[in-house]
């Protein structure tokens, strides 16, 4: 009876851990690849980290450095040249400009838009919402060029604006506020309303406050997409290289001087993709505590 | 002062009217108890009062002023929820001060760091933590006072609310429900605590609730709502004997009364099953409802022309009393009847019984529901 369990379990989780291998195999070879010489890269040899032979690297001699200085270990190589071919600081700091103004700007929006169409009775109310739903299934690339063109009569193409504004109004940060904000108990509103709060702060001083858990949700929906996003970015910036998100950054790398040398750029991967890692482990917590409405009942 | 009128109040949601043309007058420092049965519109008028409806049509007057356009703040009134609602974010401290803050701070003083610049701030700062201190040991919260509601048990939170609602020092607490999620023992235990809070600030209590107990223990007069109308306002006592409808009668007091059919003859006697009443009824021939109490039956072992048999069916034993309820040999009636525990001990289901009335007790009503006096009664 008890292996029967143990072998009932263990299928499972074999699926579960082939699916993991599956999901986690691009990141490995990401960071492996980020770590070996070229040589080991091509000819798939070397394991995580390769040999680290100290060798000197030929594109880095051609760009126009020392042999003295190209001559290194290939992990040490690999993310010295990243950041000396491109400038990563400046893309990844462009990444967190754009990403936490559009962020920033959707809850200031959406926020009160949400606890209007959860909270407030007005008229037409259901039709605005039906609006907001039907915003949903309107698919970004469908509306790029009018977009563009819209950014370019104004004169925005090749600045911040450009990346920010077609953004800042999320109907899905709306539709997912309002989802919480129904289940958010009238009586606290109207608490806050004999307490002699007005809308607006209740939209900031206690809505905002409960609703904490769902916002970390829309933030992780929102900075993703937006840090990861590499359709729009390589619409509207189209020269300035001060501009660059970080996966425009990366294209950099692609058909370098002789050939696509893959160390460097697995290297600048790595690092764009740290920081959302980094933030997410740290966010995880917070997500799972909330600030819950058992104080409520 | 903390007077309260309100003049033929209306509320209609869409098409149903949930509030029928109320009329009512709470006096200064009165203990008002709306009781009534779930959707009666008792909340709803609490709110209109509170200034978070609008009444359709009406008019609501606090000490004797208009305040139909006067925002829900503006009316210094507070409010106890049923769900407590504290703000789930503060610690029970901030949660004191909010009403406060949003009172005495002008919106500069408000601001985050910059506000502290304000030469005012200090004292009002001073004077608001005064104030949540004198509250919360009056409610004896202090200790409590660096929680998050989440942290408090149902108890607690009932006296934060309550705090809250306190420390603004309103002219008049609305109530909407505040016990009913409370425990049975608790619920008793605060029953009498807001009534020795209300006696000790003197100030005008409206307190909404569907439990007929509340409004009988803590009330110095009640307000009987069904069906959105004000149905009688009085003592709880007055309501409690005096019923002016039949609705009233079968709501207010638990077991229920029981309900007779009867009729009176053309001299106004009064007959119900075998029995004749000795008081006359004021109106002759007629189809009656005779409205008696658990406790004016008594189990009796004599039979005589003022008793009645019956069959027990099921026997409730509360410990204080035992309740009989019995079928009438007739098989039209199911009642209860109040049993003292130590002479119907030995009384089980199933067994006949005589039944007694107590003289002068009956009520009647009739078949539209209004009551029906006695001759010179």
């Amino acid at each position: 009876m008890q292996t029967k369990e143990y072998i009932g379990e263990s299928w499972k989780h074999g699926i579960l851990i082939v699916g993991a291998i599956l999901v986690l195999l691009p990141f490995y070879m990401m960071v492996s690849m980020s770590l070996k010489s070229q040589q080991e890269i091509q000819s798939i040899s070397g394991g995580l980290i390769g040999a680290q032979e100290v060798q000197t690297f030929p594109v880095c001699v051609k760009t126009g450095y020392s042999e003295e200085t190209c001559t290194t270990k290939p992990y040490i190589y690999n993310y010295w040249f990243a950041f000396e071919k491109a400038p990563i600081p400046r893309y990844l700091m462009n990444g967190v400009i754009v990403t936490f103004s559009i962020f920033i700007i959707q809850v200031l929006v959406a926020l009160p838009c949400a606890y209007a169409l959860a909270k407030l009775r007005f008229y037409g109310r259901e039709f605005v919402f039906s609006m907001v739903l039907f915003c949903l299934l309107i698919p970004v690339h469908g509306i790029a060029l009018p977009l563009y063109i819209m950014l370019a009569q104004a004169g925005l193409v090749d600045t911040y604006s450009a990346l920010i504004l077609p953004w800042t109004i999320s109907v899905f940060g709306i539709f997912l506020m309002r989802q919480f904000f129904m289940t958010v108990p009238d009586e606290l509103i109207d608490a806050a309303r004999m307490d002699g709060m007005g809308e607006y702060s209740i939209v900031w001083k206690v809505m905002l406050p409960t609703a904490i858990p769902a916002l970390l949700a829309f933030a992780i929906f929102s900075v993703v997409a937006h840090w990861n996003d590499y359709f729009w970015p390589r619409m509207v910036i189209t020269g300035n290289r001060d501009l660059f998100t970080p996966p425009l950054g990366i294209r950099e790398f692609r058909g370098g001087i002789d050939s696509d040398e893959f160390g460097p750029m697995m290297a600048s991967i790595v690092t764009v993709t740290v920081p959302l890692i980094v933030a997410f482990i740290i966010a995880q917590k917070r997500f799972i505590e909330g600030i819950t409405l058992t104080g409520m009942k | 002062m903390g007077t309260i009128s309100l003049k033929n109040i209306s509320k209609s949601f869409g098409s149903t009217q949930v509030l029928k043309n109320l009329n009512v007058d709470i006096k200064d420092g009165e203990f008002l108890t709306l009781v009534g049965p779930s959707g009666c519109g008792k909340s709803t008028l609490l709110r209109i009062i509170a200034g978070l409806e609008q009444q359709t049509s009406g008019d609501v007057l606090i000490d004797d002023k208009v305040v139909n356009k006067i925002r829900a703040s503006e009316r210094d009134l507070a409010m106890v929820f049923q769900s407590y609602a504290l703000y789930p974010h503060l610690t029970v401290r901030r949660n004191l001060e909010t009403p406060l803050r949003l009172r005495d701070y002008n919106s500069f003083e408000r601001l985050p760091l910059i506000g502290n610049f304000s030469p005012n701030k200090k004292n009002k700062t001073e004077s608001i933590n005064q104030l949540v201190n004198k509250t919360s040991e009056t409610l004896k919260i202090s200790e409590l006072l660096d929680r998050k509601p989440g942290q408090l048990s149902g108890g607690q939170r009932q006296r934060v609310a309550l705090g809250r609602a306190m420390v603004r020092e309103p002219v008049a607490f609305l109530m909407d429900e505040p016990l009913s999620n409370l425990d049975a023992a608790l619920r008793v235990h605060m029953r009498s605590e807001l009534s020795e809070l209300h006696n000790s600030l003197k100030t005008t209590f409206v307190y909404v609730t569907h439990d007929q107990a509340e409004a009988l223990t803590m009330s110095s007069r009640m307000a009987v709502m069904i069906d959105g109308n004000l149905l009688q306002l009085d003592t709880p006592q007055e309501v409690y004997d005096n019923p002016a409808s039949l609705s009233v009668a079968q709501f207010v007091g638990s077991p229920k009364i029981n309900i007779f059919n009867g009729s009176s003859d053309s001299s106004g006697t009064v007959s119900i099953l075998n029995l004749n009443l000795k008081r006359k009824s004021s109106e002759t021939n007629l189809e009656l409802s005779i409205g008696i109490r658990p406790e004016h039956l008594e189990i009796t072992n004599q039979s005589d022309e003022n008793t009645f048999s019956a069959t027990v069916a099921y026997r409730e034993n509360l410990g204080s009393d035992i309740f009989f309820h019995v079928n009438t040999e007739d098989g039209m009636n199911r009642i209860i009847v109040r049993g003292i525990p130590q002479f119907t001990n030995e009384i089980s289901n199933g067994s006949k019984v005589n039944i007694k009335r107590a003289s002068d007790k009956a009520l009647l009503f009739n078949k539209e529901g209004k009551r029906v006096q006695f001759n010179n009664a």
